[in-house]
This record gives C-alpha cells, structure tokens and sequence, in this order.
C-alpha cells in the first residue's frame, strides 16, 4: 500500500499523538495526519519542555552551570556533563589526572549500561511486553546503588568537577562494580532468550523501520540509529578523548537499518561497556583525582571549543564560546535526541501506527534532551 | 399453561439460575482481576495489591466501588443511544454464555442439546458490542479500534469453528454433558490426546487457545485496547461502571472461554487420574486454563495488526482445515 | 514452503522457551524493598539538605559566615549572616537560611567551604502541603519530621 494512488480522493484525518501519551517518553507532541491505519504525514512539534539551559549557560559562572547539565538528558546525565567539563577544561588549558579520567569512563560507561537497560525495557513496553521492564530495572538499580555511593545521587549527578572528579571511589565501589559486571553478563543470555528470539517481537521489529545510511546523513543522526545503519561512526574511536584509547573495545555495527538492528546495537553495546569498566577497572592508577592549580572562579581565555562525547543517544557536544569572564559569553548544546527525532517525519511516511511507534521506541529519545 | 407446584418451582429455579450465573461470572470477573495483578507479580519480582485487606483480597471492592462514584460521561457528538447499548452489549452474551455450561455431573443451567452451537452464537454478539462502543464514542482512536476488533473478531472465528466442526464430527454430539461423558476414565481419554480421531488433536487444543485468546481480545492480541497505542482504545470514553461492564465482560469472556475448553478438551470433571470425579477438577482445569491465559499475556509483547490476521489466514486456517480433513479420514477409514 | 513449517516451529519453540523464564521468576524473592515498613539503608555519601556540622566540644557550628557557600549557590538557596562579636576574630553566625525548593543538591557550597562547616543530612522524609515548611532554618536546631 504505497501513496502512489493519490489521484484517488483519500479522506485524511488528524489525530494527535499528544502531549500526554504513554509511548512518547515525555512530553512530545506529533500530529499524525492519517489514511485509516497509514501515516500520511508525521509533524513533532516539541518545545513543551523546553528551559532554556542555553540561556541560562550565559548567565551562570562555569561552576554554577554543573548542575543544569545533568538536567538535560536525566537518563543518562553522566555524558552531559562529561562533555560539558572538558570542553571547558580545553577552554581553560586544565589537564585532569589520570585516576580521575579512569574514573569519568567507568561512571559514564556504567551510565550508559543504565540508560540501555531503561531503553530496552520502555521500547518493549511499548511493543506491549512488560515484564522485561522489571528485569532490567532490577539490574539498573544495582547500578543506581553503586553510583549512589559514590557520587550521592541517582538520576542527576553533580560529579564531575573542572580538573577531575569532586570525590574519590573506593574499595567498595570497584568489588560492587565487579561482581554487578559479572552477574549481568550471566543475565545477558536470559534476556536473549526472552526478548531478542521471541517470535513476536522479531516480527515486530525485522524489517520494520528502515532508517537508511542516508537519511541519517543528511539529518545528523548519531548513535545507535547510525551504527544501526551500517555506518561504523563512534565518537571514542572517531574523535577519541578521555583514556579512551587505552582501551579495547569494538563497536557494533548493524546494516539491516531497521529496528531489531539498532536493538541489537544497544545489546551488544551494553557488553562492550561491560568490558570497557573491567578494563578501566584492572588498569585504574592510584593517585589524585583533583587537578591541583584550578581556580576557583574560572575564567578562561578568549576563544572556543566543541567538545562531543558518545552518549547513551548519540554525539553529544558542547560549544563554549569564551569572552574572558566569568560567564561563558554562548553555551551551545548540540542534543542527539534533536536529530534524531527529526528523521521520524520522513521515515514515518506510508507506515502503519503501530510500527511507528516502533520506530519512534527505537530511536530510544528523551524529550528534556531535545527541548533542553 | 396450569399455574401448579411444577411451574413455581421453575420460575424458581430459572431465578437462582440467573441470579447464580451472573454472580459467578461477576465474582470470576472481580478476583480474576485481583490474579490479574497478584500473578504478574511474582513473575516480575514484586508484591502486587497487597495493602487492602490481606493478600489485597478486599481490592476488587474497593476498584468495584471506585467505578461504581465515577460520573458516567457521555461526549458531545456521541451517539447516546448506541454509546449506553455497547457495555451492554457485551457483557450479557457472555454471561449468557454460562448457562449451557455443565460445571459437574448434576450442576447445569440448561443441558441444550445444541449447547455448542449456542455457546459459539452468543459470543459471536460482543464483536459488534466493541465496535459499536467504539464508533459511537466520537473519538478517533476508538474509531481506529472499532474497525480492528471487527476484522481481528472475525478472522479467530474462522479456527475456531473449523476446529469445533472436527470436533463434533468425532463426539457427534452438540451435547457438552455428552461430550464430556466420552471423556471419562484416566486423563488418556481427553480429547486433547484423542490421537484415534486425529493425530492432530493437540495442536486443535492450541488452536483452540489461541482463538480463545483472540476473541477476547488479550494479550497478544489486545490490539483493541493497545494501551501504548490507543490508550484504551475503543474504552477511551467510557467512565465509571461503563468501563467497568466492558471489564467484567472480558473476564466473563474468558471464563467462558477456559470453560468451553476444559469441556471440550481435558475431561471437564473428570479425574486425570479416574479418582474423584466432580466440581473441584471443573474448576482446577478451568482456573488452571485463566492462570495460563494471563502467564501468556505478561510474558510477550503484542503482534502487529497484520501480523495478527496474518497468523489467523495464513497459520491457523490452514492446520485447522489440515486438522478437519485428517479427522474425516480417520473418521471414514478406522 | 519448508521456511514456513520451520517458522512456526522456532517460533513455538521460543514463545515456550519465553513463558518457562518468566514462570521460573515466579519462584524468586520479589526484590521490592516494602518502603515504608521497611527502609533503604542510604550510603554514606547520600545526599540529603545540607546541615552545619558542629564543634564536638562546644556545639556550636564550626561555620564563620565567610558567604563561600553562599556565592557557591548556583540557585541562590542559602542566606547567611555573622556578627563579629567585641574581643573576637571571627564572625558568629546569626542567620542561616536554606530555601529547599530551590536547591538542586549540587554539592558546589559544600566543596567550598573551607572551614568543613556544611554537610549532607541524611533526611530524606520530607513531606509537606506547605512551601513554609522547605524554608529552613539551619542554625536553630529543629526536630525531625515524622
């Protein structure tokens, strides 16, 4: 069923996927113009979130600006802020010690295994599965408790400090770490078997979707959506930062570009970060994590910088324009999430709702991203 | 007509009947809700309702009552009419259903001797109750649901019945007191394992749940009520005890549906073992059938649209019909 | 046509598979902690409302109104003031106020006082119908909320 027969007079009708809705994760708004079950035309219209962090980035000294960086992306609020400290950290010529950059990858890895684990069980809520959801929350919280002794929070960490990381990680955290990494890789095979080879949700998700290497191209998607592609672009091997390049991972590649492709982009990612924290672990120096000469009110010299880091969602980056003060004179955020919803328009076109919604689930979006 | 002890006794009767049939199936429909919740519970590591009353066995009540103070809303541009008829609509048929049912030896509303053939008409009537409800909602997403209970109801008849014609065509008898009667002795008598009237009997009992499943419209079938879909999906306007009758229907529905099962099936009140005879092993199997309709429901997502049909056109109808020529075979050779 | 028979089979088979992993959860302990029965043990680095830690011998806050804190505050939550009584050389605090509606538990005005004056409460219990109620007042010791 194509829309090629348009010389018939096909009566259209609006329907919104609204504000409130329990598949959109936030609160994003589409207006699905639709052909009995097909999707005509599919127009997001976003902003009911939006905070203005960028705003708020010119008018709050450096320091002060750490807290609204977890805000943005809350699931997976390590990476925000990960990009946001080094970009400024390039601006002022910090260098950060070596514990504290091991310290950064193995907290914005075990961030990224919790973002994944929510993904995978809100996408399969949204195919109507919802036991999964319980699973992998379980094996979230392990991780939450682990970060919660470490940095005091759950969801919107305050962490990461200009020159390192504010508090050091113990003992305690690296034997929880461990015996977390090797009783979720015990359950990997469960949810393999639950999920990944279920009947139904392989037909709800193979072939389903086509997001091509092109479209993602020409709209600026990164991330899962990308490799899921069939493009192998991963900022830590692309633009490596951080401790990155001591470090021996691979990185998922897919090239079928429809749903169950970037689900298991996601999966095999969730392995590769386990191996990441194990190694970072073994190799983890001992020493400070606080650079020593950092100013406590920050002001680096004129000029800018873009940082991007790979978040749980895709390239995330920062530009921090500098004018010598206190106060950045532009904090620009570039969201994966922004780009990546602005393919749903095109690719949606000629699909059935429900596989739209799967395609929507599979782009694994958080709204407070997108709209900062 | 003599007005005589006879007929007074009668008119009593059918009272308690109906009084007894439709507390069943409200009872069946407020304590499977409460399995509904408690049983996905343990399979997702949690304590369901567990704070009203103990075990959360006082929850029904306390959902029945919240339905019952809801303000019953009807929108503007609904059709009042049809949009009060729908709840109706569906839940009668079902418990309707009920009264052909043998719970035991002795324990029936009406022994009809055509009692298949009744039950498989009144619960062909709730298609149009849904899809009523739904049109007359003036709601858009309800609409979208009207039209896939009707081609998804439609499409599960068609196993079901074939599977049913197969049947009928070994018990030859409509009879379901009869045909659970051909099914005494050890659990080896079922239907299910009836391999001298068709090697193929198994797979006609999971046909047989799977259309189950699909007429009532559960998971993996709910597209009706595709929650992250359509909300609620042709229930998106009713309030209070509207939504609450469409509720008790589908439970009802279900009940009739492992009950027509068990009949059918696996022996109705017949010991596995040839023991004990009687109601308590009805209602084992029948609560053991609900206990695996809602394990199916929480284990998997649900199926596409044209996945569903697709299973039904081009899956189920065909090993039906594969099942139903096997039968005759075997029926006109052995 | 053989594809269609081995779709069905491995599609069974793993429908099955699927439900005998959910059942055999149903043989585990739920994890649900019965909050508020029972409680969460919290970390030691928990992050609560900020409190002013107090000299052992005195018990008087160690905090010497320096503002750090309060030029930390990224969301201007906290509000201070000193005196420096005759014969002294440091200040006294007279006023700390925390408006917690505000806070975003960032941790920036515990990492720069210098005088180790200002801590997380493990307090996490705060329910309230007031705003009044989130306005706090640091200095004057108050007693728990239930």
């Amino acid at each position: 069923m194509s829309l090629e027969a348009q010389t018939i007079h096909r009566e259209t009708f609006v329907i919104n996927l609204g504000p409130q809705h329990p598949a959109t994760h936030g609160v994003l708004r589409i207006k699905l113009t639709m052909d009995g079950e097909y999707i005509y035309d599919a127009e997001p219209v976003i902003g009911y979130g939006h905070r203005m962090h960028e705003k708020m980035g010119e008018n709050r000294t450096y320091a002060k600006y750490l807290p609204n960086t977890a805000r943005m992306d809350y699931v997976a609020a390590m990476f925000n802020t990960h990009g946001y400290v080094c970009a400024v950290e390039r601006l002022a010529g910090i260098t950060v010690p070596e514990r504290a950059e091991y310290i950064r990858v193995i907290t914005a890895e075990l961030n990224r295994l919790a973002s994944h684990l929510l993904w995978a069980g809100a996408f399969l809520i949204d195919l109507g599965g919802f036991t999964p959801l319980l699973y992998t929350f379980d094996d979230r919280e392990q991780i939450l408790d682990l970060l919660e002794s470490v940095t005091g929070a759950r969801l919107t960490f305050c962490y990461y400090r200009f020159g390192g990381v504010c508090n050091d990680v113990d003992d305690e955290f690296v034997a929880g770490t461990r015996q977390f990494i090797s009783r979720l890789r015990s359950r990997m095979p469960m949810y393999h078997a639950l999920v990944t080879k279920n009947i139904i949700f392989r037909k709800r998700c193979e072939g389903i979707g086509p997001i091509t290497a092109a479209d993602c191209r020409r709209y600026g998607a990164t991330g899962p959506v990308l490799r899921g592609a069939g493009v192998a672009y991963d900022v830590r091997k692309a633009e490596p930062y951080s401790i990155y390049p001591k470090l021996d991972f691979n990185v998922p590649v897919y090239p079928e570009s429809d749903c169950m492709a970037r689900y298991l982009v996601r999966m095999d990612e969730i392995v590769e970060s386990m191996r990441i924290i194990e190694q970072a672990l073994d190799q983890m120096p001992a020493g400070p994590v606080m650079a020593e000469k950092v100013p406590k009110f920050l002001k680096p010299p004129k000029g800018e910088c873009y940082f991007n880091v790979e978040s749980a969602r895709g390239s995330f980056g920062v530009r921090a324009i500098s004018d010598g003060t206190d106060k950045a004179y532009r904090l620009k955020l570039r969201s994966p999430c922004f780009s990546n919803l602005s393919l749903f328009q095109e690719c949606s076109r000629g699909m059935l709702l429900a596989d739209a919604l799967a395609l929507l689930g599979s782009l694994d979006l958080v709204i407070p991203d997108i709209d900062r | 007509m003599t007005i005589n002890n006879e007929f007074i006794l009668e008119i009593v009767r059918l009272v308690l009947y109906a009084v007894g049939l439709i507390a069943f199936a409200a009872f069946n429909a407020a304590y499977l809700s409460l399995l509904e919740r408690k049983i996905p519970s343990w399979f997702q590591l949690r304590y369901g309702p567990k704070e009203v009353g103990w075990w959360g066995l006082l929850q029904p009540v306390a959902d029945g009552l919240k339905l019952l103070t809801k303000q019953l809303l009807v929108q503007r541009g609904a059709d009042v009419v049809l949009f009060k008829l729908a709840p109706v609509m569906v839940v009668i048929p079902a418990i309707m259903c009920l009264a052909t049912i043998p719970f035991s030896e002795t324990i029936v509303a009406r022994n009809l001797n055509l009692g298949l053939l009744v039950i498989f008409s009144f619960s062909a009537i709730h298609v149009i109750g849904t899809m009523l409800g739904g049109w007359a909602s003036y709601n858009k997403y309800a609409s979208i649901a009207a039209a896939r209970v009707v081609a998804q109801n439609i499409a599960y008849e068609i196993p079901l019945l074939l599977v049913m014609v197969a049947l009928v065509m070994v018990t030859h008898s409509f009879n379901l007191h009869t045909i659970v009667d051909q099914q005494a002795g050890g659990f080896w008598h079922w239907n299910v394992l009836r391999l001298s009237a068709s090697p193929l009997m198994p797979v006609a009992f999971i046909i047989y749940f799977i259309c189950m499943l699909a007429e009532s419209n559960r998971a993996p079938f709910d597209m009706v009520e595709a929650e992250s879909e359509l909300i609620a999906g042709a229930f998106t306007e009713y309030s209070g005890m509207g939504f609450g009758l469409f509720f008790i229907a589908e439970y009802a529905n279900i009940v009739v549906g492992c009950a027509l099962g068990t009949i059918l099936f696996l022996g109705g009140w017949h010991c596995p073992f040839n023991l004990l005879p009687g109601l308590h092993w009805f209602l084992i199997k029948m609560y053991f059938l609900c206990f695996t309709v809602i394990w199916v429901r929480w284990s998997f997502p649900r199926t596409q649209f044209y996945g569903l049909l697709n299973l039904s056109w081009k899956v189920l109808i065909p090993v039906a019909l594969a099942h139903l020529m096997i039968t005759a075979i075997m029926l006109k050779l052995v | 046509m053989w594809n269609y028979f081995k779709l069905i089979a491995t599609g069974s088979w793993s429908l099955c598979v699927g439900m005998w992993i959910v059942l055999l959860h149903a043989f585990r302990r739920p994890v649900t902690v019965q909050y508020p029965y029972e409680s969460v043990k919290l970390p030691a680095r928990y992050r609560g409302h900020i409190e002013l830690k107090r000299d052992a011998a005195t018990g008087q806050p160690k905090c010497i109104a320096c503002m750090a804190c309060q030029r930390a505050c990224p969301s201007g939550c906290i509000d201070l003031d000193g005196i420096k009584p005759e014969g002294s050389t440091r200040k006294v605090l007279t006023r700390y106020k925390l408006n917690f509606t505000t806070c975003s538990l960032c941790g920036l005005c515990v990492e720069s006082c210098a005088f180790d004056a200002l801590q997380f409460s493990k307090d996490y219990n705060l329910a309230s119908v007031r705003k009044e109620d989130y306005q706090m007042d640091l200095l004057t010791p108050q007693e728990k909320k239930p």
